[in-house]
């Protein structure tokens, strides 16, 4: 356990070192989250009966996707890991005395969880000032609060673990392009970071609510603006717990099956 | 060896070598269609890749319009702009903006050619350094976005009831190049600042892909703020919202047609700026 703790630390501490491209990320976020704000401001003015979401639970959406942009967007893979898959030095990793699947998804966490640290408290800050209604509110409980960390963390958990799936698949299709390209797409729209679950019409957001990808950004975020709560809230943290041990069965399995006929790249 | 680096080889050869004095007397277009023929030839090497690529864009904004069409299963105007209108708004940008990055993707990637010092090249070379910059990247891959720029433009026709004139056409036509002009503006500031900073900067992504992303409505769904600023600061509503108002008949006012050909006055303080960077250039890479 010690060995993945310091391998979380070593990779915590080097994402923090990119403080400058922390701050361009920051404006841009900041840009891009205002912009969505108004979007979705013009369609409440259009109509507002046809509203799934309270706007003040829209709004605080909109910048908590913002402000932890790197824990839960897909397509921040590691190229470092596809690289090492392609070019074989994944050999040297083999070699070690540890678990591969364990470290790169300590790794990969770590990583988020960096950039996510360095960025996420201004876009926050700056978001709770806003003039309403575009502000960003706090938690609607205490109890709200504390079940948006749990289910943050788990939320984490799945992305991570899923995109432990894409690199796995790498070692039977040696190029990552075609599969990265349709993961992360599919992730995008379905896990509800284009426009939120609730936007989708029912009969389409009842199915999306069954599926791996509803347990990332969706559960956190709506609990948060209190949109799940109670029961639902209970049931969504239930969703995740169940999608991050079975995405990490999954690729554990199939790192198992990858490890005994693996082909090594390169010379 | 790879194809790309003997065409890598042939191209510097035709630029500098043997041929430099007669490469002065080929047109500009006649350089143009063998750097195109010879990416073309490359490209071909690597076909997968090729159609990797083009399908990577074309799903990338096949999800921003799914959100448009989820939206307007549950909202049915916005701003008095119905779906099909929207739609023919959002096709505009796109294929503005596929047009700019095939034609002025040298640009976008012109970090990697001052960092690797590529650009002394571009100088010692008898031409004007903006054509060999634009020849020396021609993005074929963004035929994916443009196709599906073409579909909903196709869907947008049909659907939204415009009674087409000679005029609006005209103004589709003239959308099309102040806005392929207006993108390919924003690319060249792009380039000019890598001149200082190395390195590509992330906030003008807001510019470039926030741009492709959030014209997909019309400008003044944003509100006016975001209207005024687009339209006096960067020009993008002179080449969507204004002239779109003309072809859907929500404005009177005729000359709005011909505010695209207008927008292209921005391309002169970005010309500026690259002219600044190009006389402050020191090589850098090795």
């Amino acid at each position: 356990m010690k060995k993945y703790l310091s391998f979380f630390r070593l990779r915590f501490s080097m994402g923090l070192q990119y403080r400058a491209a922390a701050l361009a990320g920051i404006v841009t976020q900041f840009v891009w989250g205002g912009m969505e704000c108004l979007v979705f401001a013009a369609f409440y003015r259009a109509d507002p009966s046809a509203f799934p979401m309270r706007f003040s639970a829209v709004a605080s959406y909109i910048w908590l996707q913002q402000a932890f942009l790197a824990l839960f967007m897909a397509w921040m893979m590691e190229n470092e890991i596809f690289d090492c898959i392609r070019n074989g030095d994944v050999a040297y990793e083999l070699c070690r005395p540890i678990d591969i699947y364990s470290m790169w998804f300590c790794r990969s966490m770590a990583n988020r969880l960096s950039k996510a640290v360095l960025r996420c408290m201004p876009i926050l800050l700056v978001a709770g000032f806003l003039p309403e209604p575009y502000r960003m509110r706090l938690p609607v409980s205490v109890l709200a609060g504390v079940e948006f960390a749990v289910s943050m963390a788990l939320g984490l958990l799945v992305v991570t673990a899923f995109c432990m799936l894409v690199y796995i698949t790498t070692f039977f299709t040696i190029s990552p392009d075609g599969v990265r390209m349709t993961a992360v797409s599919a992730v995008e729209i379905l896990a509800g970071s284009i426009i939120p679950l609730p936007f989708f019409p029912d009969s389409i957001r009842r199915i999306l609510e069954l599926l791996p990808f509803a347990a990332m950004q969706n559960v956190p975020f709506r609990i948060y603006s209190g949109d799940l709560s109670g029961r639902a809230a209970v049931n969504g943290v239930l969703s995740q717990l169940f999608w991050a041990a079975a995405l990490i069965l999954a690729g554990k399995l199939l790192m198992r099956k990858a490890a005994k006929k693996i082909v090594i790249q390169g010379g | 060896m790879s194809g790309k680096e003997r065409m890598g080889v042939d191209r510097s050869a035709d630029g500098t070598g043997k041929n430099g004095a007669a490469a002065c007397h080929v047109s500009a277009l006649q350089l143009y269609r063998k750097y195109l023929q010879i990416q073309v030839q490359s490209m071909m090497q690597y076909k997968t890749s090729f159609l990797l690529t083009a399908i990577g864009q074309f799903l990338v904004s096949f999800n921003v319009f799914l959100g448009v069409f989820f939206m307007f299963r549950r909202f049915h105007v916005v701003e008095g702009f119905t779906y099909s209108e929207v739609l023919l708004c959002f096709s505009i940008t796109l294929m503005e903006f596929s047009l700019a990055e095939a034609v002025a993707r040298g640009f976008d990637t012109f970090s990697g050619t001052v960092r690797k010092g590529e650009f002394d090249r571009i100088l010692v070379r008898p031409k004007n350094e903006i054509f060999q910059v634009l020849a020396s990247r021609i993005e074929l891959t963004r035929i994916g976005r443009m196709l599906q720029a073409i579909v909903m433009f196709v869907y947008g026709i049909a659907e939204s009831q415009v009674e087409w004139t000679f005029l609006k056409v005209l103004a589709v036509i003239f959308m099309l190049i102040g806005g392929t002009l207006v993108f390919a503006g924003i690319f060249l500031i792009y380039a000019a600042i890598c001149f200082f900073t190395l390195e590509g900067l992330e906030f003008m992504n807001v510019l470039t892909d926030g741009a492709r992303e959030y014209g997909k409505y019309p400008v003044n769904v944003y509100g006016k703020r975001v209207l005024q600023f687009c339209t006096f600061v960067v020009p993008y509503a002179l080449i969507q919202y204004y002239p779109l108002c003309y072809i859907l008949g929500r404005d009177s006012r005729w000359w709005y047609l011909f505010l695209p050909l207008l927008a292209p006055v921005f391309l002169i303080p970005c010309y500026g700026l690259w002219r600044f960077g190009v006389r402050h250039y020191a090589s850098a890479g090795s």
